[in-house]
């Protein structure tokens, strides 16, 4: 048993193909360890090695993990809803029934991206949760916890630019309700206190650059869709790799040493 | 179904469910390592200080914890739908009509203050706080594993504003504020037609001041008083407190006003349930 396993491993992996995409045997030494982490794209975000307790799960909660893997999911079910939608008054609403009884696993598909933007949110909170626990945002890891405040408020926004999408009551009105809030800011709002009267208008204010209208319309429509399909996930994506980047610079998950 | 549990189940609520439930999890699983870590005097993740290597160790509890969290959704996904209400409609305004799950503890905080603050300078206060977090929390210990009494004042604050503040006026909001933004039990049916009287009156009218002028200045001496009582604290105390001293003016002064900040909220709220407080400053330009 054991000899035909490897026989069929020296058949997979001892050939040309193969070892032009994976160089390092697999041998179990640290060396082949190291090599495994730091020749892969995708995994050398890790250090070849860390900590014993930063592995546990009791100690992270692997929050931060999830929420990014929460943040994979919406991004590739995101794409494939894309292909069925088009964020214009007209068809928004028509796209989203149509996913839902017409494409396969549209229901599926829209279901998953919807939860899972949830779960980021859930996760998020938790993971910030925990970093504060364990009092993992002191010296010298400040700025990194300054750059999850931000990845909190992108996440926030970015759930909340998708919840207009299927432009159906829920979504119209919960975004009315939240965005109302912009026309009392504080000058640059014309409901605000301190706003220049006749300066700061309904048709110049936040809100309106908000939502490129006096009410939530067609054009909030565009460019929540646009926020929440490019730029946001963008700058989301900017954020977390300077956020990782910097867990590995600010030497690794805490520990108490 | 009993409309609360309705209300409880309905897919978009089940985020608040989860919350609820993993919270108060999380919190025991955090405290009882504090806890432990505090009666051994040295915590348990000093001993595991090693060195191991990611692959396999760490990059496999990735992937397992992936494959839970992705059946959880998985399972979640097939068993409950996306809500998809009727074709919006501007003219049809729902009662109530509410904001994402996340945001509804600023929407509740709108009962208790004017938009300009509940909804933008609060929420801004809150970026700003925790952003400060890092350099105001000059307590060296209780880094990098769990305790509970080595930095007793930074947890209860802020678990005091993420409990309470946070996740509690987050749940009043989605199940128990119906028509109107008006509280109602979970076992009330909502009644859109709930009348309640609304006899709040400012501050300045309970201490018999009648007039705008008088009412206006009595209302800043109160705010301002109030936020001033850091820094009395601070001149009256820094002579003996050696805490003060090493936490210096400038730090102290961003501390005590975030918390002087985050504590009106709660004291704003018990006026109201107890006295019918309405303002406590009322200028022409705002009121708080
Ligand atoms: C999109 C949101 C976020 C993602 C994807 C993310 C991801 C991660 C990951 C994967 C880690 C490694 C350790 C772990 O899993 O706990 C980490 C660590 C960390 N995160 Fe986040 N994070 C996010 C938001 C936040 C927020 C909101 C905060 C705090 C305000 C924060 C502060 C930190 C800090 C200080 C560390 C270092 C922890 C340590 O060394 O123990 N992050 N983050």
């Amino acid at each position: 048993m054991n000899e035909r396993r490897n026989g069929l491993k020296e058949k997979i992996t001892n050939n040309q193909i193969w070892q032009s995409m994976f160089r390092h045997g697999y041998e179990k030494t640290g060396r082949r360890y190291t090599l495994q982490v730091l020749q892969n794209v995708w995994l050398h975000l890790h250090p070849p090695r860390v900590t014993r307790h930063a592995i546990n799960f009791r100690f992270t909660w692997c929050m931060g993990g999830i929420t990014f893997l929460m943040f994979l999911v919406t991004a590739v079910t995101g794409v494939l809803l894309m292909f069925y939608y088009r964020p214009t008054a007209e068809y928004a609403f028509r796209d989203i029934q149509y996913l839902e009884f017409d494409i396969p696993f549209g229901m599926l598909l829209r279901n998953m991206h919807r939860w899972a933007a949830h779960g980021m949110v859930i996760a998020v909170m938790l993971h910030m949760f925990r970093v504060f626990l364990t009092g993992s945002y002191k010296k010298p890891r400040e700025f990194n916890w300054g750059v999850g405040v931000i990845l909190l408020l992108v996440t926030f926004f970015l759930s909340f630019t998708g919840y207009l999408l299927p432009w159906d009551q829920l979504a119209f009105w919960a975004v009315t309700v939240g965005t109302n809030m912009a026309r009392a800011t504080p000058v640059l709002g014309h409901e605000g206190p301190f706003a220049p009267q006749d300066i700061v208008t309904q048709a110049n204010d936040v809100r309106f650059a908000l939502l490129g209208g006096t009410i939530v319309g067609p054009s909030t429509l565009l460019r929540f869709y646009i926020l929440h399909c490019v730029a946001v996930p963008l700058l989301a994506s900017v954020l977390m790799a300077l956020h990782f980047w910097r867990v590995r610079k600010d030497g690794g998950i805490s520990g108490p040493l | 179904m009993d409309p609360f549990l309705e209300l409880v189940t309905k897919p978009d609520n089940v985020p608040i469910v989860a919350i609820v439930i993993l919270l108060p999890f999380f919190t025991w699983l955090a405290f009882s390592q504090g806890r432990r870590n505090d009666l051994a005097g040295t915590p348990a993740e000093a001993g595991l200080n090693d060195k191991v290597y990611c692959w396999p160790y760490l990059c496999r509890n990735e992937f397992l914890c992936a494959i839970i969290i992705m059946l959880v959704l998985g399972i979640w996904s097939i068993t409950i739908d996306a809500p998809l209400e009727e074709p919006s409609d501007p003219t049809k305004t729902p009662n109530p009509s509410k904001a994402p799950w996340y945001f509804l503890a600023l929407q509740e905080m709108l009962v208790y203050f004017d938009p300009w603050i509940a909804g933008v300078v609060l929420p801004g206060l809150i970026i700003a706080g925790l952003i400060a977090i890092p350099y105001i929390d000059i307590n060296p210990k209780g880094k990098g594993y769990y305790t509970l009494k080595e930095r007793p004042f930074a947890l209860i604050t802020f678990c005091f504003g993420f409990f309470v503040l946070w996740i509690v006026l987050m749940v009043v909001g989605t199940f128990l504020r119906g028509p109107g933004w008006n509280f109602f039990a979970p076992w009330k049916e909502w009644d859109p037609h709930k009348v309640v009287p609304l006899t709040n009156v400012n501050l300045s009218y309970l201490f018999g001041i009648r007039n705008e002028q008088p009412a206006g200045i009595f209302g800043m001496c109160v705010v301002v008083g109030y936020f001033a009582l850091g820094p009395i604290y601070y001149f009256l105390k820094r002579g003996t407190s050696k805490f003060l001293q090493e936490l210096g003016l400038v730090r102290y002064i961003v501390v005590s006003f975030l918390f002087l900040t985050m504590m009106a909220l709660p004291i704003k709220m018990i006026l109201r349930w107890t006295l019918n407080i309405k303002y406590i400053w009322v200028s022409p330009w705002f009121n708080i």
